[in-house]
């Protein structure tokens, strides 16, 4: 037995959790606390845990935006189809994208009809494609929050140092603080304290989430995406409640620290500048977008085909972005488990693993 | 005898017939495998008759722990002995490629002959075909297998009742991870053998030693014990409450999981079965099954329950959730 694998067991412990549980609900008031885990691999891991039920009428656990499949909107799945279709783009994609409905169609009905999307596990994957197919143009779709802007922008810096012209990227890579902010602005979410999400705290470093526990006076724990860790995290949130303080606290301190990974950070800085950007369901929201900086403009897709995302608020029945605000949970969607499933999935949060609503419908039988 | 598969290997002449009694034959020594007849004679077999097929296509053949050739007996010896009836003859459809190299159609072929050996059954017939380069991938296996019942068992998810409970007979994924590395496109190593084995000699002494006791057996192949779970539950419309803590997973096994966000509980098996048996035997059968060398690490994984039928799962946190069919896994040929 190898002692990293021994490692993830003290994190899965019964008896632990079972001690977790009960002083969770010794610290919860008579009304449920709200609490939102923040990303998608959380909502992933609570709902593998059994842990919603188990704290049922203590604490309400929202699900929030952290899911970057599920707040891609419309018009980059519009955009991406469109460099395919009519500029012979070769696209490659994290697998996660290909359901995803645009405002007609998705990639993978569009492959279906000639489009040509090759998976990859990495976007230095799609650099290497591009390497070997010089007379194509690899369009990498890239996808993704902070812990996905390094290894995007790596890739970038690695087609400029190799000279590999025919790679670009389609970015959509947003940063998790803004969205926060903008949700615990919002008196209809309501929201008493935020599970941070552990990979994006390791690159921003856990001083990120500050402003939010100061200005809106709102509890912030930084958790790893064990069980125990989950159990623990929430359990701090509540001390927190209970004591009328809010801070940033780390329960994941065996990785994240206060000012996170300075080397990701340099890199994100170099490649990507702020912008504004449309979340699916929840709007534009100001510099909360990571676009490609203009000294790698030539690697910017959008720039390069002249074909720019358009951001349109999603006109359908589907209530996503009610979902992705925590302001309706997964089952009060008329769609959830009818017209919506995994095999037929109507919006993003059905398509992606991590997505809620699919979370819900996987684990949610009981 | 040429180094390569030609074409004409397959083409009923004279490279056929030199192709079957010069390798094939060589392998496959048995009295009722005439290369002169049409057809294995198997004589007059007494008891209740169990028969089945399957067809073998994993990329690559050769993997740690297997190859093509020990899949396509133990994989049809296993669906036989999970019905509880012990294999008699099986058949073995060759479809090879134009180009394979005759070595690898030997070592195939070697490690069937071991394979049926260990289980005691006899390749009665056979069959080959080339298809031309290109239109296959090297070698592709089909056998189809005819066994007896023994005592006249079999399965009965209709006897299965609340207070059962559900054995698994070793550690999950095992196959599916090894197959998965010997790719070399994960850039991951890990000392992960598949568990390709025929459970024949394991499972079947149990069905006259716990008379009355073992309900239901399926071996989890493709879907791993997740899907196989979920139609057993629908299969006996009872409610299987799995849990997490005791599900046996190698140590090597999950850390590959943990890196690529596999789930276990959905990897195929080759030499895994999973037992549905009366609560007051399931002592008595897992160490029974652990005295077997394919079963050292079989355990009780859950129970049957009262309640609404499906799989469900006591985690690890002391919660409670749903098992279901996964959705549009990308995962590559296995089996």
């Amino acid at each position: 037995m190898t002692p990293g694998m021994k490692y993830i067991d003290d994190f899965r412990d019964p008896a632990t959790a079972k001690a977790l549980v009960e002083r969770i609900r010794r610290d919860a008031g008579a009304a449920p606390v709200r609490l939102m885990e923040v990303c998608g691999t959380h909502t992933v891991a609570i709902a593998r845990g059994g842990i919603r039920p188990l704290l049922s009428g203590a604490v309400t656990m929202l699900s929030g935006p952290g899911c970057p499949v599920c707040v891609t909107p419309d018009g980059y799945i519009d955009a991406a189809i469109a460099l395919g279709t009519e500029r012979g783009a070769l696209l490659a994609s994290f697998g996660d994208m290909l359901r995803v409905p645009g405002t007609s169609s998705s990639l993978e009905k569009e492959k279906g009809t000639g489009l040509e999307v090759r998976v990859v596990y990495s976007p230095l994957d799609a650099v290497t494609l591009a390497a070997a197919m010089p007379d194509r143009e690899i369009v990498f779709l890239g996808v993704g929050f902070e812990t996905t802007a390094p290894a995007i922008g790596g890739a970038i810096r690695t087609a400029s140092e190799r000279g590999v012209r025919n790679f670009s990227v389609l970015s959509s890579v947003r940063t998790i603080p803004e969205a926060m902010g903008v949700l615990a602005a919002d008196p209809e979410v309501r929201i008493e304290g935020f599970l941070c999400p552990a990979h994006v705290s390791v690159v921003i470093g856990t001083d990120a989430y500050r402003p939010i526990a100061h200005r809106y006076g709102i509890p912030c724990v930084v958790a790893g995406f064990e069980p125990l860790d989950i159990l623990l995290g929430i359990s701090m949130l509540l001390r927190q409640k209970k004591e009328g303080v809010a801070r940033v606290e780390n329960e994941y301190s065996r990785v994240a620290t206060a000012a996170g990974n300075r080397k990701a950070q340099d890199l994100i800085r170099d490649v990507f500048v702020p912008c504004d950007t449309g979340w699916r369901g929840i709007g534009v929201i100001p510099g909360s977008g990571l676009r490609i900086a203009d000294r790698y403009a030539s690697f910017d897709a959008e720039k390069k085909f002249g074909h720019p995302v358009v951001y349109a608020p999603s006109v359908s029945a589907c209530r996503c972005g009610d979902v992705l605000k925590g302001k309706i949970l997964p089952v009060d969607c008329p769609l959830f488990g009818k017209a919506c499933v995994p095999e037929e999935p109507y919006g993003p949060c059905m398509v992606s693993s991590e997505g809620s609503c699919a979370a819900y419908y996987k684990y949610g039988a009981l | 005898m040429h180094d390569k598969i030609l074409l004409s290997h397959g083409e009923g002449g004279k490279r056929t017939r030199d192709l079957i009694t010069k390798v094939i034959a060589r392998y496959f020594d048995s009295p009722v495998l005439s290369p002169f007849f049409d057809a294995g004679l198997l004589g007059r077999i007494e008891g209740e008759i169990a028969f089945t097929t399957d067809g073998y296509v994993v990329t690559p053949p050769f993997f740690p722990g297997g190859d093509i050739g020990r899949l396509a007996v133990c994989g049809t010896v296993n669906d036989l002995a999970v019905c509880g009836a012990k294999a008699v003859a099986i058949s073995c459809g060759l479809i090879l490629e134009e180009g394979l190299p005759m070595e690898t159609l030997e070592l195939a072929l070697a490690a069937m002959r071991d394979a049926a050996k260990e289980a005691g059954v006899t390749i009665a017939c056979g069959d080959t075909k080339v298809v031309e380069r290109g239109k296959g991938d090297g070698i592709f296996i089909t056998t189809a297998g005819i066994g007896v019942s023994v005592d006249g068992w079999r399965p009965a998810p209709s006897e299965i009742r609340p207070g059962d409970r559900i054995l698994l007979t070793g550690t999950m994924g095992d196959h599916q991870v090894a197959v998965l590395i010997a790719r070399q496109n994960l850039a991951i190593a890990a000392p992960v053998e598949s568990d390709v084995a025929p459970l024949s000699g394991m499972l079947l002494p149990l069905l006259p030693r716990f008379a009355g006791k073992v309900r239901f057996m399926r071996d989890p192949t493709r879907g791993g014990v997740g899907v196989t779970l979920n139609e057993m539950a629908a299969a006996a419309n009872a409610r299987f409450v799995l849990d997490e803590a005791h599900l046996p997973v190698r140590e090597s096994v999950r850390g590959v999981c943990e890196i690529l966000g596999f789930d276990p509980l959905y990897l195929a098996n080759e030499g895994k079965a999973v037992l549905i048996v009366a609560g007051d035997a399931a002592e008595a059968i897992v160490s029974a099954l652990r005295e077997h060398p394919y079963g050292r690490e079989a355990a009780t994984i859950g129970e049957v329950l009262e309640g609404a039928a499906g799989v469900r799962m006591r985690t690890f946190a002391g919660g409670m959730r749903a098992v279901d069919y996964p959705v549009g896994d990308q995962l590559p040929r296995i089996c």
